[in-house]
């Protein structure tokens, strides 16, 4: 039960870097932060009390296995951020050298 | 069966592009045109294949509860037709358009990504493989906002992949919550299982799930990438994100978890009311002081959802009809409408209503079509937006939401007072510009008289006969949430 | 900041070994994902920072010499299209998409699972590729903006 408290606290610690910092590459770790904290809430789930790991080998007699289908969820949630994350230090780059700063209150060229 | 060929086709598409493309885009075009072409036959052909019951398709070779299933219903069938019409369109606007910022393929790879993804969310009943495909169809239009090189376009794709990325990460503590309660991923399974909760399970999910869709849906108050996104995004790119992106990501997918999967409560019907009144009435009134050509139209597909929203609110069979066929005509005339805006920027250079004037004698085709966009959206008959429209408010009239229709009245007035602006100032102002810097090709001005035709024609769907004949299988999906379960698990 | 050659004589004899072991290990993690943890994303991973480490100890004009670019670029794409394909014949061959058409050969050897060991090859090049072509932009891009 703690684990999912601070699981939470986690997620909410990304969104509060999120929303208040001023920095670009800031806003890029905390939203990494917050997409951590949904994969580990995410293998939390997965966990049965005296569960083994959840792989086949020889000579082992099967008994209980924590259950390995989120674990593949994990997997591709994992290659998706690492997608976002390129994808946004790619437009930090060019948003540098268009606005020769990292601030996102001097980038305000759309309002209204 | 055709169903996985409508993932396959897309991609295959993408890769070749990329593979065979050397310096110029001429493979690209030939390869992205054929493949729409082909697509569009294929959801035609799916859609006719579909009256009445569903198509079923197991990957993979696995039984039901373990498999990734692929539904093609009419519902479907229906989005997979307004997605690859409006993608067709785009496209042939897009070659002349795009030729003038950069000679790539890389905007032809991109495009068919985009369509990949959002084919894979309409067809899929898997619930984690909806968000692969939605992260894949996000991925495409984070990049193609920002196509570009402009530096507003970069803000407005920052800020729009940041928003995305917080609310695919709230729908992934969703699915997580969603498991740990039913332990199974299939749409049906899940909609099985959830029938046997205690309501506020249900509740707390489908809460977390309207936050997460409702942010790609862009209704209020999740709507504060779409501004910037949809006016600094190039101009095929703005009418596929406002007319087909945010339908296929945000109410189709809302269409299909609170009607087939949760059940309609009177919770949800509140819900959808509150937040589409609150989109009709706020964007509206943020719509009339913008200055800014794209924007006001931005703003406005914020409140042409709000209807939509207020119409799944209302639940009963003539509104969702409504709201189905708000879908299509809103997707027509607000592509059309972002096309000829693109054409106007393209010739004049610039995007500000103060600085246009009467410009009938240089555009001609622009100018017409942008009259008969307007009048859709207003609701003048006999274009498609009055019919949606009355039904609309004829369904909450009769369902007992006077208040309701009382909104969808004011924000029909005040959607037909930002668009007079929209026309006055844009294309009927003070000053007569005789010479402009480029004129549009062909392959845009087809599409834009396409476009134009289409919003008559599909004004012809509230004839019974066609209307019993189109639009009752879909409206049937929606409602029947059995038989939707019993055709999946019956498998 | 530097004139683009790399790092010392130290790091550079020390990573013209160490980047065969780095790249043995990624193929072993690749070639065993359906025996043990790891599969095509972590071995993909693994063998395009091995490609890291040879840019980062290099520096960018080596790095060109070493690694075909142009080979890299339409070996991702033809990856994916292969891996369409297998998913092609899934269907012409055992009825849908994706099944598995090999015959699965007996439990925990090498070359069993039917088609699984092949997609985890797939999917191990185009990782590999995708990622060192994000690294790649992103060095390149930088001196761009500095000249």
């Amino acid at each position: 039960m703690i684990l999912y408290i601070l699981c939470f606290i986690l997620l909410l610690i990304g969104l509060y870097g999120v929303i208040t910092k001023r920095d670009l590459i800031k806003i890029i770790l905390s939203l990494a932060i917050m997409e951590y904290a949904a994969n580990l809430f995410l293998i939390l789930f997965a966990y049965k009390k005296g569960g083994r790991y959840p792989i086949l080998e020889e000579g082992k007699e099967i008994v209980a296995m924590v259950d390995p289908l989120p674990q593949a969820l994990v997997l591709t949630s994992i290659v998706i951020e690492l997608g976002i994350t390129a994808m946004l230090v790619a437009l930090a780059v060019r948003l540098y050298q268009k606005y020769n700063t990292f601030d996102i209150t001097k980038i305000r060229r759309l309002a209204g | 069966m055709i169903i996985p060929y409508l993932i396959i086709m897309p991609l295959l598409a993408a890769f070749l592009i990329t593979l065979i493309s050397g310096k110029g885009d001429t493979w690209g075009v030939i390869f992205a045109i054929l493949t729409e072409i082909t697509m569009i036959l294929l959801s035609v052909i799916g859609f006719v294949l579909t009256r009445g019951n569903p198509l079923v398709y197991n990957t993979g070779g696995w039984k039901v509860p373990y498999t990734i299933v692929l539904v093609l219903d009419s519902l479907s069938g229906f989005m997979l037709i307004i997605v690859h019409v409006i993608a067709l369109f785009a496209l042939m606007y897009s070659v002349a358009y795009i030729r003038h910022l950069s000679k790539s393929w890389k905007y032809y790879a991109l495009f068919m990504l985009l369509i990949t993804g959002m084919d894979g969310v309409i067809l899929t009943g898997d619930l984690f493989n909806l968000f692969v495909f939605m992260e894949i169809a996000l991925f495409a239009a984070y990049a193609l906002v920002a196509y570009g090189n402009r530096p507003e376009e970069f803000e407005a794709s920052f800020k729009y992949a940041v928003m995305g990325s917080i609310s695919s990460t709230l729908i992934l503590v969703g699915i997580g919550i969603t498991y740990s309660v039913t332990s199974t991923l299939t749409l049906a399974n899940i909609s099985q299982v959830l029938a046997k909760q205690p309501p506020y399970v249900v509740n707390w999910i489908g809460a977390i799930f309207l936050v997460g869709f409702g942010l790609k849906a862009a209704a209020m108050p999740f709507h504060a990438w779409l501004p910037d996104a949809h006016s600094s995004a190039p101009a095929p790119i703005s009418s596929m994100l406002s007319g087909v992106l945010i339908k296929a990501l945000g109410i189709y997918v809302l269409i299909r978890l609170v009607f087939n999967v949760f059940g309609f409560n009177p919770l949800f019907s509140r819900v959808f009311l509150g937040l589409g009144t609150l989109s009709i009435i706020a964007a509206s009134l943020l719509a009339i002081s913008q200055w800014d050509m794209k924007r006001l139209l931005a703003y406005s597909s914020i409140s042409q959802i709000g209807f939509i929203l207020i119409a799944l609110g209302i639940g009963t069979r003539m509104a969702i009809f409504g709201a189905l066929f708000h879908v299509l005509n809103h997707a027509i005339f607000k592509g059309l409408l972002f096309l000829n805006a693109g054409s106007v920027e393209m010739c004049l250079g610039t995007r500000d209503l103060n600085k246009m004037g009467r410009l009938g004698k240089v555009l001609p085709v622009t100018t017409g079509t942008s009259m008969i966009g307007t009048l859709s959206v207003s609701g003048l008959p006999p274009f498609n937006g009055f019919f949606s429209k009355v039904i609309i408010i004829i369904a909450a009239i009769e369902a007992g939401f006077f208040s309701t229709a009382g909104v969808a009245v004011v924000g029909s007035i005040l959607t037909l007072g930002y668009f007079m602006k929209f026309q006055r100032y844009g294309f009927y102002g003070e000053k007569v510009i005789e010479k402009i810097a480029h004129k549009p090709g062909l392959g845009m001005r087809a599409a834009m008289i396409c476009l134009a035709i289409l919003c008559l024609v599909t004004s012809l769907l509230v004839i019974p006969q066609f209307r019993i004949m189109i639009m009752d299988p879909v409206v049937d999906v929606v409602i029947n949430q059995a038989n939707y379960i019993e055709m999946v698990m019956g498998r | 900041m530097n004139d683009h050659k790399g790092m010392t004589l130290i790091v550079k004899t020390i990573t013209r070994i160490s980047v065969w072991l780095i790249i043995l290990y990624g193929i072993y993690i690749i070639l065993h994902g359906h025996l043990s943890p790891g599969g095509g994303f972590a071995g993909g991973v693994i063998i395009a920072l091995a490609f890291l480490n040879y840019l980062l100890a290099y520096g960018r004009k080596e790095t060109e010499n070493w690694i075909n670019i142009r080979l890299l670029h339409d070996m991702e794409s033809a990856s994916a299209i292969l891996f369409l394909i297998v998913g092609v014949l899934g269907i012409a061959l055992a009825g849908s998409f994706l099944a598995n058409w090999l015959s699965k050969g007996e439990m925990f050897r090498l070359l069993s699972a039917g088609t699984i060991p092949i997609l985890n090859i797939i999917i191990g090049i185009k990782v590999c590729a995708g990622l060192f072509f994000v690294v790649w932009t992103l060095a390149i891009f930088h001196i761009e903006e500095a000249d």
